[in-house]
């Protein structure tokens, strides 16, 4: 049995207690009304800065101020005189500027909160897949996996939360949740069977609770077949994977259209699904790695070997390359053929959003492909840890990638907001995962890959 | 001089590996074991030092992107940068997405080859290559321990004798 030792369990509260003092920090000092960005952007525009930045974030915000535009288009054909248009682009650009910023603390919450629910679901997926896969390797590190993917009843009910005051236009990150927006664009007006409130919110509540069941069978199965004679609970496990995994392509599918793509509703890619799916995939395998490794040094896995741990950095390896495919596929596709209505969505995030951007391929692809590729390497633990950490902070990222260029735009920064919504989950991610694995034996007792596991020699 | 080797010729992997280990332990050295198939450990139960080809197939990946690189640098952006379909051609990098799946293709095709190649050479491999099985059940389902002779023959055999091997003969090797 597993004991939380006090020191990491007083470090996850501090970590929630932190990260909720810079959440609390990040909607305090947002700016609450116009006059707030008016005075603030004032104070920055000192030696032409604000120009620059203006300049910077109207090619990022075309999906949001469409109708702003138009609106603008109008005001220039009515009035001929200067100072008027002047004027009122003025006020276009403050309202832009105060909608962006009063998004950030919320989107650096919504990032954060994706990131960690998505990262458990990517456990909970790689766990389905060795059960119907039969590995031999993996039984001994399902206790692991299940207290990984514990988290997900927490992250989800937070998660779903969150998107409910979305709904209740709390903030406004989902732009087509706005019907002032919907009204004066076409374009979201024309998705609306797909994207309204009351269907999106229900796919959410059918997808996590699907997702939920699954895990809340699995584990109470595997935990039957440890006190079972025979092999039912195992096979009730073996087939509940399988029609979890079907359940879960389409679902996971649908869900980055919902939960990410939508952000930016004047846009369509169709691998975004399973580019999201390899984002919190890899990362998933990436948390087990990490878990198992801390619990192996602290002594709690006697049966747990470097053969495990090479083969766990083999996926971590083999699927950030995956990653790094898909991400270079939706690229090049839309790079290549430059078609307007695509192609804003990478113009932003290479002119905007640059180092980000490019970054997320230096810390998904570029470091884990040189470090992982030797299989020396593979098992040594500061190395794995290295590469683990690399790619999860990338992935994180990867999801800041896809989600603030549609809700803060120009006005992005990895500053209090950001890292303390990090912090926040981190703590709660490490409080709800050490607490699971406290409650079962770290080793099943009779799966019947458990001995083959035990023996694991690569 | 005469130049006499031991022919331990055995049937079953098991009894193969045993008599590897028993043969080190008595640190006899072993000139050559052929197997009809891969023997899962025996690299480890002999010795051998590890393969260095992976190291040599990531080089040769290495000389591949860089062929790879310096072929649609010096074509597309240097020596005749014409404007196809509005692609950017001012510099390398601009137009960097267009050429990654060549890129790609060219460090996978240098690797593999290369690597293939220099297995073939390190291993003497090539056409109307004289085979060299000393006896032809081993490439069917006989294992075949070749030692050296150093003026212990009667030792060695009563040796190879204990170690299970169905047959065991002294052969003059030129």
């Amino acid at each position: 049995m597993y004991t939380f030792s006090s020191k990491l369990k007083t470090f996850s509260f501090v970590l929630m207690a932190v990260g909720l003092l810079g959440i609390g920090y990040g909607f305090w000092t947002a700016p609450k009304d116009i006059q707030e960005v008016e005075a603030l952007l004032a104070a920055d525009s000192h030696g032409g800065h604000g120009e620059a930045k203006h300049e910077a974030a109207a090619p990022a915000h075309d999906s949001e101020t469409t109708h702003e535009v138009a609106s603008a288009e109008h005001a220039k054909v009515a009035t001929d005189k200067h100072d008027v248009k002047e004027d009122s682009e003025h006020k276009e650009h403050l309202e832009h500027v105060f909608h962006q910023l009063s998004n950030k603390p919320w989107a650096a919450l919504y990032v954060a909160c994706i990131f960690f629910m998505l990262l458990s679901m990517g456990t909970l997926v790689f766990y389905a897949i060795q059960q119907v896969a039969q590995a031999g390797w993996s039984p001994v590190l399902f206790r692991v996996m299940q207290g990984i993917t514990s988290y997900l009843p927490v992250g989800s009910v937070i998660f779903f939360i969150f998107l409910v005051l979305c709904g209740l236009h709390f903030n406004h990150l989902f732009i087509w949740l706005d019907p002032e927006v919907v009204a004066h664009d076409k374009i979201i007006a024309n998705k609306a069977g797909y994207l309204n409130f009351p269907f999106w919110i229900v796919r959410a509540v059918i997808f996590l609770l699907g997702w939920n069941a699954y895990r809340y069978f699995s584990r109470k199965n595997c935990l039957a077949q440890d006190e079972s004679d025979d092999n039912s609970f195992y096979k009730k496990n073996f087939n509940i994977s399988a029609m979890f995994l079907v359940f879960f392509i389409v679902t996971e599918s649908i869900m980055s259209w919902d939960w990410i793509m939508s952000i930016d509703p004047h846009w369509s890619s169709t691998l975004f699904g399973w580019y999201v799916f390899a984002s919190f995939f890899v990362s998933g395998i990436t948390t087990i790695a990490m878990v198992t490794v801390y619990l192996k040094s602290r002594g709690y896995l006697e049966n747990v070997n470097t053969s495990h741990i090479h083969d766990l950095a083999k996926f971590m390896f083999g699927i950030s390359v995956f990653w790094t495919y898909l991400w270079f596929s939706q690229f090049m596709l839309i790079w290549y053929a430059n078609i307007p209505e695509e192609i804003t969505y990478f113009i932003t995030r290479i002119q905007v959003y640059n180092l980000p951007f490019f970054g997320a391929v230096v810390m998904n692809f570029l470091f884990p492909i040189l470090i992982l590729i030797n299989t020396d390497f593979k098992r040594i633990t500061w190395i794995l840890v290295m590469a683990g950490v690399s790619i999860l902070l990338g992935h994180y990222i990867d999801f800041f990638n896809m989600i603030m260029p549609g809700t803060v735009g120009g006005s992005w920064f990895i500053g209090i907001s950001e890292i303390a919504s990090v912090l926040f989950f981190l703590g709660l991610f490490i409080f709800v995962v050490f607490s699971a694995l406290t409650k079962v034996p770290l080793l099943p007792k009779r799966n019947p890959y458990i001995e083959e596991s035990k023996h694991f020699h690569y | 001089m005469s130049n006499k080797v031991i022919y331990a010729i055995y049937n079953d992997d098991d009894i193969l590996m045993d008599a590897v280990k028993k043969t080190r332990a008595a640190h006899h050295h072993i000139e050559e074991v052929f197997t009809p198939f891969p023997v899962h450990g025996l690299d480890k139960a002999m010795g051998l030092a590890p393969t260095r080809l992976a190291i040599c197939a990531f080089i040769y990946g290495l000389c591949g992107l860089s062929f790879g690189t310096w072929m649609m640098n010096f074509i597309m952006i240097q020596d005749w940068p014409q404007d196809i379909g509005g692609k950017p051609s001012f510099s390398y990098i601009d137009n960097m997405p267009a050429f990654v799946p060549i890129m790609f293709e060219e460090t996978v095709f240098f690797a593999a080859h290369l690597m293939v190649i220099t297995f073939y050479m390190r291993s003497r491999l090539w056409p109307f290559k004289e085979a060299e099985n000393p006896d032809v059940r081993t490439t069917d389902d006989h294992f075949l321990m070749e030692v050296a002779v150093n003026n212990n023959e009667e030792e060695l055999i009563s040796f190879f004798e204990g170690t299970g091997a169905v047959e065991v003969k002294v052969i003059d090797k030129h």
